[in-house]
């Protein structure tokens, strides 16, 4: 047997006991080593996550909504939901908020709930998203610069220092 | 670096290792990780080298404020050699993934290698804590208090409704992976391994082990860890986790009493036989040693081998590995090379009491 990632002798057989059905993997000694002590905390789940995506999309959306699904963009980071889907990585915390309703269902499916319980950070029990913010502004601001609108870089500028100096008290 | 000497780390070996911690003849040990991102930077996918540089240069300075549960040292792992950052790994104080990817990374490492940090894995920061044996509570209380002290002075991403935000869905809310390592060879001798996964699968906790070409696993050591990181309070996971080993252990014991009453002889045998191996062999893979080590690690649990004790062998499996063994010896070796090495190194540190250790070189 033939190792599943190159051409040498598949000489390791692994079992992957996730949910459902065990997943058989063969892999030569190089290639079984890498992939043990890459996930060696994670159950492989990338692949999983892929399946299952794969799966709910397909699931009552035509493939003209499909395709335009593929190309939202967030704002913040400017990942498409395409990148998401093909990677399993999203790309900042705002994702989480504007795929909001595309990532539900594949939250559900992995942890069976929707809401987080347990510890919360004592500076931001109420969230981080004005945080997550600064990312878009400040590209903003340097594409203003760039652009040599002065009137809307100088706002753009206010606007990050607010939120800086809000988040300078409280972290002290 | 480079504060911390890795050629002197190579020498002796972390904490967690050292054989003491409840239950530790089964239960090697009580890995707990969390998985935080800053809330002002892209997710690792989608920040820029600029931005890595940043997030590595806030969080290293967080880190090394902090000073708290002994001395952090620090390692730019951007920085190290290939055998440097596959001995973390082999370590277990950075993941495969972290030694091989690119740009701005590090980890902070405590002397007693209970506690590592590693900057830019996945996400931003990875905390871990390890224990020996089956600590959870232990390590949980000290992984809390870390990560409660980091988020002091910078913010970790955070969603009042889906918890800490993190570059993968499988990880959001807690951000939490326990994980034991067991150790079952008993169970795989009387062949009830599967029927012991199969149970625990149905609590959603996975179950890893390495398959070698036949049905044994590498070295007889399973990983137990929650899947499960939205809807249920850390506390809550690290009690299903803490609650389920026991009776793992429970089942592994009398599955060696049972070999013990009922094959003494084929079991003080093969134990013996695996024993004589690794004190005599001049080449062996590190496949076959985690194999024979595995057997010997039994007999010294049953009493069968008496002038061995566990944290030298908990250390072999360790320092057996490649690059460890390169970093003792000081040395790059190949494959064929290792295996030498390897079997001149077991011959050393198992006939230490016979006198005849230096010798067999
Ligand atoms: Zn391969
Ligand atoms: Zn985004």
């Amino acid at each position: 047997m033939k190792c599943q990632q190159c051409n040498k002798t598949a000489t390791f057989h692994i079992t992957e006991l996730t949910k459902g059905k065990p997943q058989e993997l063969h892999l030569c000694e190089e290639h079984a080593r890498h992939y043990l002590t890459q996930s060696d905390d994670e159950p492989a789940v990338a692949p999983n996550l892929a399946g299952v995506l794969a799966q709910q999309l397909s699931v009552g959306q035509t493939a003209e909504e499909l395709a335009r699904l593929d190309q939202r963009m967030c704002p913040v980071c400017g990942i498409t939901f395409y990148e998401f889907r093909n990677q399993g990585r999203l790309g900042c915390p705002h994702d989480y908020v504007c795929f909001e309703s595309e990532l539900e269902p594949l939250i559900v499916n992995i942890h069976g709930e929707t809401e987080h319980v347990g510890k919360k950070p004592a500076n931001y029990p109420e969230g981080t998203e004005h945080l997550t913010q600064l990312i878009r502004l400040r590209r903003e601001m340097g594409a203003a610069v760039d652009e040599e609108d002065y009137e809307r870089a100088s706002q753009l500028r206010d606007e990050i220092r607010t939120i800086e100096e809000a988040a300078h008290k409280k972290n002290g | 670096m480079n504060a911390l000497d890795l050629s002197e780390l190579a020498r002796t070996s972390g904490e967690w290792l050292r054989g003491s911690g409840p239950e530790s003849d089964i239960v090697i040990s009580s890995r707990i990780r969390l998985a935080r991102n800053l809330a002002e930077f892209p997710f690792i996918t989608r920040a820029s080298q600029a931005d890595r540089t940043q997030i590595e240069s806030v969080l290293r300075e967080r880190i090394l404020a902090i000073q708290e549960s002994g001395e952090l040292e620090y390692v730019n792992v951007n920085e190290l050699h290939g055998i440097d950052r596959q001995f973390l790994v082999e370590r277990q104080l950075i993941s495969r993934e972290h030694a091989e990817s690119e740009g701005a990374r590090g980890v902070a490492i405590n002397r007693n290698e209970q506690v590592s940090l590693m900057i830019n894995e996945e996400d931003h920061l990875r905390i871990q804590v390890m224990h020996s044996g089956l600590d959870l509570e232990a390590a949980w209380e000290q992984i809390d208090h870390i990560d409660s002290l980091m988020a002091e002075k910078v913010a970790f991403a955070f969603h009042p409704k889906l918890g800490y935000l993190t570059a993968c869905p499988t990880n959001v809310g807690t951000g939490l992976r326990v994980s034991v390592m067991l150790h079952l060879p008993a169970l795989v001798l009387t062949q009830q391994i599967d029927k012991a996964f199969r149970a625990l699968q149905k609590i959603s906790l996975a179950v890893r082990g390495l398959y070698g070409e036949g049905s044994q696993a590498m070295g007889d050591f399973y990983q137990i860890s929650n899947q499960i990181t939205l809807g249920k309070s850390e506390i809550s996971v690290i009690k299903q986790v803490g609650d389920v080993v026991p009776r793992l252990i429970e089942w592994e014991r009398t599955a060696r009493e049972f070999l013990v009453k009922e094959s003494h002889e084929n079991l003080h045998d093969k134990v013996a036989r695996a024993y004589g191996i690794l004190r005599t062999a001049q080449t062996i893979s590190s496949e076959e040693t985690m194999h024979l080590l595995s057997s010997v690690r039994m007999g010294v649990n049953l009493g069968l081998i008496s002038d061995l004790q566990i944290p030298l062998l908990n250390e072999l499996f360790i320092h057996t590995q490649p690059a460890h063994l390169q970093k003792l010896r000081g040395v790059e070796l190949d494959t064929a090379d290792r295996n030498i090495e390897r079997a001149r190194y077991l011959r050393r540190h198992l006939n230490k009491d016979n006198g005849d250790g230096e010798s067999a070189n």
